[in-house]
């Protein structure tokens, strides 16, 4: 089977020219990353701030323009388009951001956020437009009566909906949720998860996944990739990699995660920078999950 | 809650005299009284040395109660009722100067964002001897103990991290630097609001470690305040729920945990991710929120 998604040699290197006064640099926020992602799965990217989980999302759909590499999407590496074509092949692919502040735009009604897309893309006329911003908007959980507010006037959790359902617009058939729930209270955040796989259901969408809330991605993702430092360091399905994390960094990392019993033994694994060899290639270690060690 | 059944009574009373009590404290925002109360009628204890977590969602109201404990409100609210009773006095009835002696001193803040609650133009090693010399200590001597206590939130290389300013250090350090201040002149009581909330996992473990070794090093009591279970689980002696301006639920950590009582605390806890009871609560989707 061909995955919807597959991801080769990502890289994305941020320079920074030098100056009178400073050295150029370059940060490897993504450094030669592979992976696939099947139809239908939602497939959760994690790592703490600064590993490059977002800048890989964002790659993916070119909105920031890899480095090298190569992503195929449905058997073509879009790396090749043309911005034109990149453009209608955003159809098939969408972002849900992480901040519901700052992702919609506060002059706009929420009708016309969510009928953006179609009006970029030129689909339907003024009614047929107003008549699917109303149908995904209720998909969404929103009221119908709502269409014509401005986005403060919505919370947090129908804010992250308003996004969800611009997203949704076109169709698509791959969501980059980036920490699509994190800023969302527990009660709220439960509620949007529950959305996200119920339109999965629905629409057979394909999601990835990003997001730092470890319990959450053991809780929602079939397989799960560990990034860090720009690199995957490794990756399985979620069930196993919880259950024999097998790299010291996510053996470090999920030590860190605080129980949710009291009684529960606790022990934290310190991190060994010296215990492994950054870029070291990916073995499999268990039947579908590879270690980089 | 003036009802309760005598085991009730019970758990929610401290056994011996507690640090802090704080009773019936209710606070209004706005003074047309149009708005509910954002702090209800709470009422709890911290006793020497322990950790009370003091848990709930955005405007449940529990930053607003940690503030009116400091006397550090915005100006557009107002403590309607209550008393907050600290060393055997009442905090609301202080002057300014007496409340100034108490904050820093005797009871002492965490924030949750490192990079906005400590100041950009001024060296770490500064912003906690300021701590001690506005309490009456000399300014040699308050230098000579900011080291110490960078030392003892175990920053490596302490006099050189002195000299620095906040943006020279990481997310992690810049709390670590905030607990020392905190920490300074030795408070018993320290309020800690979302302390790890903006870190990392791995940062988050180990300022929770730090926090608990500090903890026992000098007696702290702490009132710590959290939209997270797991740091709940973690740190907490006793657990206050928190919900719409009022306490829905307090008693001890595994009681609170495993066997809530409050419908709003099943929900909540339900709604974490990794909890066992996740798969007998109701469908989250189907709820209207809480």
């Amino acid at each position: 089977m061909v995955p919807l998604l597959d991801v080769r040699r990502l890289t994305k290197h941020f320079e920074s020219k030098g100056g009178m006064w400073r050295t150029p640099t370059v940060v490897k926020a993504v450094d030669g990353v592979d992976f696939t992602v099947n139809e239908g799965e939602m497939f959760g990217l994690v790592g703490e701030s600064g590993c490059g989980k977002s800048t890989t999302g964002r790659c993916i759909l070119r909105l920031v323009e890899p480095t090298a590499g190569e992503v195929w999407f449905r058997g073509d590496n879009i790396l090749h388009y043309s911005r034109e074509r990149m453009r209608k092949a955003r159809r098939e692919m969408q972002i849900v951001f992480q901040d519901p502040y700052s992702s919609l735009n506060p002059r706009m009604r929420a009708a016309d956020i969510v009928e953006e897309p179609l009006v970029v893309h030129k689909l339907g006329s003024r009614e047929e437009r107003r008549a699917r911003a109303a149908e995904l908007f209720e998909l969404v959980g929103l009221e119908r009566g709502h269409l014509e507010r401005y986005p403060h006037e919505f919370s947090g959790g129908q804010r992250q909906r308003i996004g969800i359902a611009r997203a949704l617009a076109l169709n698509p058939s791959l969501i980059v949720a980036d920490e699509a729930v994190s800023a969302l209270d527990v009660s709220i955040q439960a509620q949007v998860v529950q959305l996200l796989l119920d339109l999965q259901t629905t629409f057979k969408l394909t999601y990835l996944f990003i997001a730092h809330d470890l319990r959450l991605v053991e809780h929602v993702c079939h397989r799960v990739a560990v990034m860090y430092r720009g690199r995957i360091v490794e990756l399985g399905d979620v069930t196993s990699l919880f259950a024999n994390p097998t790299h010291p960094y996510t053996r470090a990392l999920l030590s860190a995660i605080p129980a949710l019993d009291p009684d529960a033994r606790r022990t934290r694994i310190e991190l060994d920078p010296g215990s492994f060899v950054l870029g070291a290639p990916l073995q499999e270690v268990a039947a579908g999950h590879w270690a980089a060690v | 809650m003036s009802e309760k059944t005598p085991s009730e009574k019970a758990r929610s009373e401290p056994a011996a005299a507690p640090l802090l009590e704080v009773r019936h404290l209710t606070v209004q925002f706005g003074t047309d009284g149009r708005l509910p109360p954002a702090v209800n009628d709470v009422s709890f204890f911290v006793a020497p040395g322990e950790t009370l977590g003091l848990v709930g969602e955005s405007g449940s109201g529990k930053s607003v109660t940690a503030f009116s404990i400091l006397r550090l409100l915005p100006p557009a609210a107002r403590i309607v009722s209550g008393e907050i009773r600290f060393e055997g006095r009442d905090l609301l009835q202080l002057d300014q100067r007496d409340m100034q002696a108490v904050r820093g001193a005797r009871i002492s803040l965490i924030f949750q964002e490192p990079m906005t609650a400590l100041n950009p133009v001024m060296r770490a090693g500064e912003q906690i001897a300021e701590a001690l010399y506005v309490h009456g200590h000399g300014r040699a001597e308050a230098r000579r103990r900011a080291v110490e206590l960078l030392d003892a939130v175990h920053i490596p290389d302490p006099d050189r991290r002195a000299r620095e300013y906040p943006h020279q250090l990481s997310g992690g350090m810049r709390q670590r630097v905030m607990i020392a201040i905190a920490l300074a002149c030795t408070p018993p009581l320290v309020i800690a609001d979302e302390p790890t909330t903006a870190l990392d996992v791995t940062i988050q473990a180990q300022i929770l470690d730090l926090l608990r070794e500090l903890q026992a090093r000098f007696n702290l009591a702490l009132l710590l305040i959290t939209h997270d279970f797991g740091v709940i689980a973690e740190m907490a002696d006793r657990v206050a729920v928190m919900h719409k301006g009022r306490i829905v639920e307090q008693g001890a950590v595994r009681q609170i945990l495993r066997a809530p009582v409050d419908p709003y605390t099943q929900r909540l806890l339900a709604a974490v991710p990794g909890i066992a009871r996740a798969a007998t609560a109701p469908s989250p989707a189907a709820g209207k929120g809480f």
